[in-house]
């Protein structure tokens, strides 16, 4: 097979692209928090449990601790929602000043499923969100998170989710202020917001 | 409860503390069991344990069955890259003379297919499969929907 001009700039580009999204996919490593973005402010707007739309302006004045998961995920998300739970406990009367959401990366099962019943089992200050496809792609994008969903036969109805684990935390005037890495005990968040309200 | 068997068997694990009693076959020792409560049975549940080998030669847990849970497997919740993903597990390595957990954010058991909700204080059996070792069935303890895992030492055990 020969290659006109034209093909071979399309494989160079491609080529190009390949280099460049790889390069990307190492620096933009999830693990450390985004590097030069002091502005960076994440934006939401999802529906709750009742279907009333809320976005991050509901909460101005509040940190946010925003996780993302799914309610069938047996392990991670369990974990997780019971260190912030702990840590809601133990903030006494600031709890008022700390918000935590969780933004379900698989929607429509949650929902069926019973997002509200789920988050207020770990504690009832918990708000869970679950939007449609567009609206948690746009959360995730802009809290800069990874989620796909993984068919998986074994898995109840056929697929699971794997996701960013991280628990993120938003300033009072929106900022993305830092990230937890998961497994991040409740007393280092709990330490760490204290400093902070 | 579905049936008057698994109502039974339920009943006769139904006691407290039972995460930290010690059970053993052959050289591995079992202990720590438990589980989190869910609501209702539509969610998979999870399954955590302790296992140490005692003895010289390694072994590894091959399999787990409940009759809480209709498909239960092995899987490893892996995070690499900030993401975390949930494989299967085909078998777990218990090293000789090594202390194993399935535990929050590593291996675990994932009970799908409940029969029943996994309500806290109550508890279930499980028999786990060893390749050499063999079958050991122990009762687990289904702990809060928080829990981070059994407290033994204030259970005076």
């Amino acid at each position: 097979m020969r290659l006109t001009t034209f093909q071979k700039a399309l494989w160079a580009a491609a080529g190009l692209a390949c280099l460049a999204y790889g390069t990307w996919v190492l620096v933009a490593d999830p693990a450390t928090p985004p590097r030069a973005e002091a502005a960076f402010r994440p934006v939401f707007s999802l529906p709750d449990a009742e279907g009333r739309i809320r976005t991050e302006a509901d909460f101005a004045g509040k940190h946010l601790l925003v996780f993302f998961g799914f309610t069938s995920c047996p392990d991670v998300c369990p974990t997780t929602l019971s260190e912030v739970a702990q840590v809601m406990d133990d903030l006494g009367p600031d709890a008022d000043k700390v918000q935590p959401i969780f933004i379900s990366v698989d929607p429509a099962r949650d929902r069926r499923l019973g997002l509200a019943a789920y988050t207020s089992a770990f504690h009832p200050a918990i708000l869970g969100l679950a939007g449609d496809e567009v609206q948690t792609r746009a959360a995730a994008e802009s809290f800069h998170i990874y989620f796909e969903r993984q068919d998986d036969a074994a898995a109840p109805d056929g697929y699971t989710m794997s996701h960013s684990p991280a628990l993120y935390l938003i300033g009072p005037d929106g900022d993305w202020l830092r990230q937890f890495a998961y497994g991040t005990p409740a007393s280092d968040i709990l330490n760490d917001l204290r400093s902070r309200l | 409860m579905r049936t008057p068997i698994l109502a039974a068997l339920l009943s006769l694990v139904g006691l407290p503390a039972l995460a930290c009693e010690t059970f053993t076959i052959g050289n591995l020792m079992i202990e720590h069991a438990w589980s989190r409560a869910t609501i209702g049975a539509d969610r998979p549940g999870v399954l955590y344990v302790e296992i140490t080998n005692t003895g010289s030669v390694d072994d590894a847990l091959i399999g787990i069955a409940t009759p809480v849970a209709g498909m239960p497997m092995l899987h490893e919740t892996v995070v690499m890259d900030g993401v975390a993903s949930m494989p299967h597990a085909m078998s777990v390595p218990v090293p000789a003379g090594q202390t194993v957990a399935l535990a929050p954010g590593g291996y675990h058991g994932m009970l799908m297919g409940l029969t029943t909700t996994l309500k806290e204080g109550e508890g279930f059996p499980v028999t786990l499969t060893f390749r050499d070792a063999g079958e050991v069935t122990v009762p687990v303890e289904v702990l809060s929907m928080r829990a981070e895992g059994p407290d033994c030492e204030h259970a005076g055990q």
